[in-house]
């Protein structure tokens, strides 16, 4: 049994982030880490809250303000663009929903980034 | 007919050798009929002489022979597949008829998801441009499909790129590219031989795609360029999306110069090359499509003809 003080030990990571992103969405206006743990309340570290939310800010769910010494997180304000982006997690995370997509570019190693880029030398931008 | 049978099991193999090359030489949309066609094909004979195997296993037994009233003993003397032989593969044979049902009712549930989202898209267009920082451009199958692209994508490109990005994603809509990818991931699941000929098939439905956008805008440098900066643009975005390891797997990774590369510098590479063009009287490239149809030819006839063998020696043996 784990009942260890991990990181997002207690439950899965997604369940916290969708709890942290109705509790922002609910909220009139941006939070601090400290104000989500304590509403959160059952507790999480401060590190464990700063963690989700950075976490969640680098994929887009959040757009973040500095207020004093911490910064202030706030739900990205569209329904739509928040609609695609659970979608694309949804698609990332199921191989065969990810198998009926047709993506513009593949995954781009850094080996044929090199290759792409002496390709893309010999053509005449016209950007 | 002993050695006959197991011959389709492994027709996959000279169809893999040549899955590459021929992604690679011939026009995109005929490589993808050819090479989805053949490796469906190949795996339905290679389920037949499974099942052929167990046939001739089923009608050695005592029980069989009384029902069906033939001879126990000309059959045992006739026909020398071994009741192990039969129920390995009769064990195969259950085990790829599971993986290809699971297959094709995940792809289903998955392809009716995709139409549920492309319908529940907003805005009455085929266009959805969603507000999202990552750079991402799909195309959603659907009654009607979508072409989804986030603005992420759209600041990366200038407007010649944009054409170019949606003539492609619109192609895949069109031509139903997501068909061919699931006969090939179909055909991989029962014959896991098969798997490096779905990895073609999944680039030469992105060649196609290339192809038509580049008739759409005219101008195949166009198209190379928007595919490049789409693709750094993608790879240097600091939440950069993930490949999940189940496709990557799928579709494997290659070895050595531009052949050893990925999709993307390949698909560059191609549109930066001259394109292939058929003269009138030769229309279709001879070789390749005899050599397809020769594997397939002899593939059938192998299990055909077990089949056929396994027939003569029940009939010797006072059946039917």
């Amino acid at each position: 049994m784990n009942t260890g003080p991990a990181p997002g030990g207690r439950r899965p990571g997604g369940a916290l982030e969708a709890e942290v992103l109705a509790l922002l969405q609910v909220s009139r206006q941006a939070q601090t880490p400290g104000e989500v743990q304590r509403q959160l309340g059952d507790g999480l570290a401060y590190s464990t809250v700063v963690t989700v939310l950075s976490r969640m800010f680098d994929k887009g769910l959040l757009t973040r303000s500095k207020q004093g010494r911490a910064f202030a997180y706030a739900p990205v304000d569209d329904a739509h663009g928040l609609t695609a982006r659970r979608m694309r997690q949804v698609l990332e995370s199921d191989s065969d929903r990810a198998a009926v997509l047709s993506r513009f570019v593949q995954d781009l190693p850094a080996r044929d980034e090199q290759l792409l880029r002496q390709f893309l030398a010999g053509l005449p931008d016209e950007g | 007919m002993h050695l006959l049978v197991y011959l389709p099991l492994l027709f996959p193999v000279p169809a893999v050798l040549a899955a590459r090359p021929l992604a690679e030489r011939l026009a995109p949309w005929l490589a993808t009929w050819l090479l989805a066609g053949c490796s469906l094909v190949l795996a339905a004979l290679s389920c037949a002489a499974l099942g052929v195997l167990v046939v001739a296993g089923l009608v050695r037994l005592p029980l069989a022979a009384w029902v069906g009233e033939w001879s126990l003993a000309t059959v045992r003397a006739g026909d020398s597949v071994s009741k192990t032989e039969a129920a390995v593969a009769g064990a195969l044979l259950v085990a790829v008829v599971v993986a290809g049902v699971r297959m094709l009712w995940r792809r289903i549930r998955a392809l009716a998801a995709a139409a549920l989202e492309a319908a529940c898209l907003p805005g009455p267009g085929q266009l959805v441009v969603v507000d999202d920082t990552v750079p991402d451009a799909y195309a959603l199958p659907g009654l009607p499909g979508r072409v989804v692209v986030s603005t992420g994508m759209l600041d990366a490109l200038d407007d010649a790129d944009r054409e170019a990005m949606l003539a492609h994603e619109r192609a895949h809509l069109a031509c139903h590219h997501y068909a061919f990818a699931a006969a090939a991931h179909l055909a991989a699941a029962c014959n896991p031989l098969l798997r490096p000929v779905a990895a073609a098939v999944a680039y030469t439905v992105e060649r196609w795609a290339d192809e038509r956008a580049a008739t759409a805008c005219g101008d195949r440098r166009q198209v190379a360029r928007a595919i490049g900066k789409a693709a750094l643009a993608t790879a240097h975005h600091p939440a950069r999306r993930r490949v999940p390891e189940a496709v990557l797997g799928l579709l494997g990774r290659r070895r050595s110069a531009l052949r050893g590369a990925g999709p993307v510098p390949r698909r560059v590479a191609a549109l930066l090359a001259e394109p292939h063009v058929y003269s009138p009287p030769l229309n279709y490239p001879v070789l390749p499509l005899a050599g397809a149809a020769a594997v397939v030819g002899a593939s059938a006839l192998c299990a055909f003809a077990a089949a056929h063998d396994l027939h003569v020696v029940l009939e010797l043996a006072g059946a039917g």
